[in-house]
């Protein structure tokens, strides 16, 4: 279990909890013995499930915050799919959405965290304690924090620019010439922590005789660690690789803040269009047709990361 | 042999986690600097004459006091709904084997796939309809059903930990179920309830898109909407206090996730937390 992101899940489960067998069903049981689902089950299905249908259909009308369409909305079919990929910012978003879940989860998420795992097993024990606490505090920061502390960062009179004029080297106005890159830095710099648990977790449970066993074989260091490890390890490099990106799908307050989706609409992710869309220009709709396409992309990963789970849950 | 290239790959691994972690805590020496700065600016520097005005000017009702007891009021409410309602639904997940079990855990794990972000605009028109615009408690239910999925895995994984002989015995002497859920799986399974308490908790107290779209009146912000108001209000802000005010709603989670990560479920728990 530890293997795997899901870790997440909670403890690993004792394989003595077994449930007693049930031989006879009788009528009524199993519906009194899950009567202590009803919280939950209502929980989930008034305040996730309902909104996540309601959604589909919205997405099919013309309702909005304001003006006649509020009270009563049409159906209007796929028109606010049609105008959508009529709008050129939409395209635009979708292609920064993917350039921000590659660069930022995929590439540098994932690369960094197993970096940052692998050295700090073959590093001095206090070095390793101190920088995985830096680490793990800029992820366990409210977001609204660390999205303040990367804005001022990268503001124009910011900490870099500071740094990098006392290194002679004039700085630029990097939210405004680099907003994508500020943000995938920023996204970065946050969630590393997340993949660095996860491999560190998935790396402790290689056992060493294997490796040992490839270094008596004959295998360098980067041979070990590609022929050897990398393998070993692939099941929580695909759940992590999922995990972050549908982390990475739904950050909102640390572009929201650090630059507006700005400027204009250079650093204007799926979330940030679907909130200004709805929120900002009433077009209720319109922002829940983006809403419900960002949803089928977090179902499609969904569906992925049960099937990768599978063997797990049985 | 292998002896000094090892010694010498250690000292290298360990130089090159020296500077990724120099570079990791350049944005968090802003913020520290910056809170005992009474005139701080938005760059690294060493406060002229270090002091705690700026934490003392922000330590006003309206400006911190309310918000965070409303940060508390949200995260405590609904980490105590989520754990209720999880402690009630892992009970029969863990104890009996039913039809409904493996289709509702798959359905519970797909739910932690969705992602919050997208879900505010149907959820808004959803608290329009509702008329809970605005209303903490239904900010809350929202909340406890956003980390109720996760909850649910951690909560039935701890209760599979708790061997179920020790209720059997009870059975015999006729106790109902709910009657051996309290008495006895609760009692022992209590340092698995402190870690989901303490990472919904973390989670909601972090969280910064729900109540800035569910909730509207100044007075029912929580810290993290009012500090944003805070930031974007005025032309010219007030960095040191921001920093300050930043810190203080920070120290809180922060303490937690100690504790948290002592109980034992500590970055496994929360590797799951990141989620918007």
């Amino acid at each position: 279990m530890s293997t795997t992101a899901p870790t997440a899940l909670g403890a690993p489960r004792a394989p003595g909890a077994a449930r007693p067998a049930q031989r006879k069903r009788r009528p009524g049981r199993t519906l009194l013995r899950s009567a202590p689902l009803l919280p939950a089950v209502v929980l989930l299905g008034v305040f996730l499930l309902g909104p996540v249908i309601s959604s589909l259909y919205g997405s099919l009308t013309d309702s909005s915050l304001s003006g006649a369409s509020a009270a009563n909305a049409e159906f209007v079919g796929f028109e606010n799919y049609a105008s959508l990929f009529a709008d050129p910012d939409f395209p635009k978003s979708v292609l920064l959405t993917l350039v921000f879940l590659v660069a930022s989860a995929l590439i540098g998420q994932n690369c960094l965290g197993l970096g940052l795992a692998v050295l700090m097993q073959s590093s001095h024990k206090p070095v390793r304690v101190i920088v995985s606490t830096i680490v793990v505090t800029a992820w366990v920061l409210p977001e609204i924090v660390a999205s303040f502390a990367a804005y001022a960062f990268f503001n124009d009179g910011g900490t870099l620019n500071t740094m990098l004029t006392g290194l002679g080297i004039p700085g630029v106005n990097w939210l405004y010439v680099f907003p994508m890159l500020c943000v995938i830095l920023a996204n970065i710099w946050r969630g590393t922590a997340f993949s660095m648990l996860v491999y560190t977790a998935a790396l402790n449970d290689v056992p060493p005789e294997i490796t040992e066993a490839a270094e008596v074989d004959g295998a360098r260091g980067w041979q070990r660690f590609i022929l050897v490890t990398v393998p070993m390890i692939r099941r929580s490099i695909s759940t992590n690789l999922m995990l972050t990106t549908l982390q990475t799908l739904s950050v909102f307050a640390l572009i929201f803040v650090m630059t507006g989706g700005g400027p204009g609409t250079d650093s204007t992710t799926l979330p940030l269009l679907a909130y200004q869309e709805a929120f900002r220009f009433g077009e209720l709709g319109f922002g829940t047709a983006i809403a419900t396409i960002l949803l089928l992309v977090g179902a499609i990963f969904g569906v992925l990361y049960i099937r990768a789970l599978k063997p797990e849950v049985d | 042999m292998a002896a000094p290239r090892g010694r010498a790959m250690k000292w290298l691994a360990s130089i090159v986690l020296i500077v990724i972690g120099v570079i990791f805590l350049l944005p968090l020496v802003w913020l520290v600097l910056a809170s005992i700065d009474s005139s701080a600016s938005l760059s690294v520097k060493w406060p002229e004459a270090p002091s705690f005005n700026n934490f003392i000017t922000v330590l006003t009702p309206e400006t911190s006091l309310i918000p965070l007891a409303n940060s508390f009021i949200l995260s405590a409410g609904c980490a105590i709904v989520t754990v209720l309602a999880a402690i009630l639904a892992a009970y029969p997940l863990s104890r009996y084997s039913m039809r409904i079990n493996k289709p509702f855990l798959y359905g519970v794990l797909f739910g932690t796939c969705l992602p919050i972000t997208a879900m505010m605009v149907p959820v808004y028109a959803l608290f329009v309809a509702f008329n809970l615009i605005d209303n903490m408690g239904g900010t809350i239910l929202f909340l406890a059903a956003t980390s109720l999925p996760m909850a649910i895995w951690m909560m039935k994984n701890f209760m599979d930990s708790v061997p179920i002989s020790l209720e059997e015995a009870a059975w015999t002497d006729g106790a109902s179920a709910m009657r051996t859920l309290r008495a006895i799986v609760v009692p022992l399974m209590r340092p698995g309830i402190a870690v989901v308490f303490i990472f919904v908790f973390i989670q909601t107290w972090g969280n910064f898109f729900i109540p800035f779209v569910l909730l509207l009146s100044p007075e029912k912000l929580p810290a993290a909407v009012s500090i944003f108001s805070f930031f974007g209000q005025y032309g010219s802000v007030a960095y040191g206090q921001l920093a300050a005010f930043s810190l203080l709603y920070s120290v809180p989670v922060l303490a937690l996730y100690v504790l948290v990560s002592r109980l034992g479920g500590g970055s496994f728990a929360l590797a799951g937390a990141v989620k918007g």
